[in-house]
């Protein structure tokens, strides 16, 4: 399967890379720009497909992939990857995406 | 009396390290490659600054599950005294071993200066013979090193007197202008709870020797040597007179 994990920082963490380039959007003439956070994207494929795998990337999307002390994840499971004929056949991306538990020390 | 400089792929402040610990007398610094699993040898434990396993994902991120880092971790839990400095102080919090994260500078540069840091604690086992307030001039290296911690990871660090370092002027004033990098209180260097944990941004290593341009930093690794000589002799009289 692959799926799709997405990190974004906290509200409360300060964001200076998002901020300039929301600076960058309203010099280039969008002044309707409010805000603009950056996180990471991630596309991971995995072999096999059951909910003990996904149990365990949720562990190393904690662990490794993002820091609960700055960040919260999403996970997405994508379903089978494309070009593997059984997308095609009209599966679904589900998304079955879990905010990591906030804050504090680990 | 030993000390382990931790070697990850991508330390580059581990020669200065060993510079600084064997320029002082009674002190001798051993490399440690990151995939040894024991550190028995050794009376305390130093990770170095630079950009282990390239920083990707994050600072810090990959190197806190390299093998050698267990031993950090039950060593630690043991009071073993453990130092990390720059890269060192961002792998100790990845690890959970000290509360907190540090993120991107808030100027989004990398800053290379030297600073002055204010010593905010008089009981720290790193900082013997330095009194609380006097200031220490380190130089610093980093592009994220803003450090951040929540409201209440941030109040208990100062309930408990984990601060051990801040970014201050000349003068002693913790204002925003000494701040370098974003870090929220001016922090620059704290402990964890047990106060034998210590990570800081500024490079000790670097100020081992005044033709460096300060030889502050000396007074840390010093500090340990002193903490543990007097740990070991305080063991010594409770063994005799048990």
């Amino acid at each position: 399967m692959k799926v799709k994990v997405v990190v974004m920082p906290k509200a409360a963490v300060l964001d200076p890379q998002g901020n300039a380039v929301r600076d960058a959007m309203r010099h280039l003439g969008m002044p309707e720009v409010r805000s603009v956070r950056i996180g990471k994207y991630m596309e991971i494929e995995v072999d096999g497909e059951n909910g003990e795998l996904e149990s365990r990337l949720h562990a190393l999307c904690r662990d490794l992939l993002s820091n609960p002390v700055i960040e919260d994840y999403e996970l997405q499971n994508a379903g089978v990857p494309p070009g593997s004929g059984v997308a095609d056949r009209g599966q679904k991306s589900e998304v079955r995406g879990r905010r990591a538990e906030g804050g504090g020390q680990r | 009396m030993k000390f382990a400089v931790i070697q990850f792929p991508g330390s580059n402040c581990d020669q200065d390290c060993i510079a600084a610990i064997n320029g002082i007398d009674g002190l001798r610094g051993e490399y440690v490659w990151h995939k040894q699993t024991s550190l028995d040898d050794f009376d305390a434990i130093i990770l170095p600054g630079g950009f282990a396993y390239g920083d990707y994902l994050r600072c810090g991120a990959i190197a806190r599950f390299s093998p050698i880092m267990q031993a950090v971790a039950s060593d630690a839990r043991a009071g073993k005294l453990v130092l990390g400095t720059c890269n060192g102080f961002q792998v100790l919090c990845e690890a959970g071993l000290l509360p907190g994260a540090l993120v991107r500078n808030r100027s989004l540069r990398f800053v290379c200066d030297m600073v002055a840091t204010r010593l905010e604690v008089d009981d720290s086992p790193f900082t013997h013979g330095c009194p609380k307030g006097s200031l220490l001039r380190l130089p610093i290296a980093h592009g994220e090193g803003c450090f951040f911690a929540d409201a209440k990871t941030l109040r208990e660090l100062n309930d408990n007197r984990q601060v051990i370092l801040r970014y201050a002027d000349n003068r002693g004033c913790i204002v925003p202008e000494a701040n370098p990098n974003g870090s929220v209180e001016n922090i620059a260097g704290i402990c964890n709870r047990e106060r034998n944990i210590f990570g800081l941004m500024p490079h000790p290593d670097r100020a081992s020797d005044a033709r460096l341009g300060s030889a502050d930093g000396a007074k840390i690794f010093l500090s340990m040597m002193q903490t543990i000589s007097a740990n070991s002799a305080t063991s010594e009289r409770a063994k005799q007179v048990a």
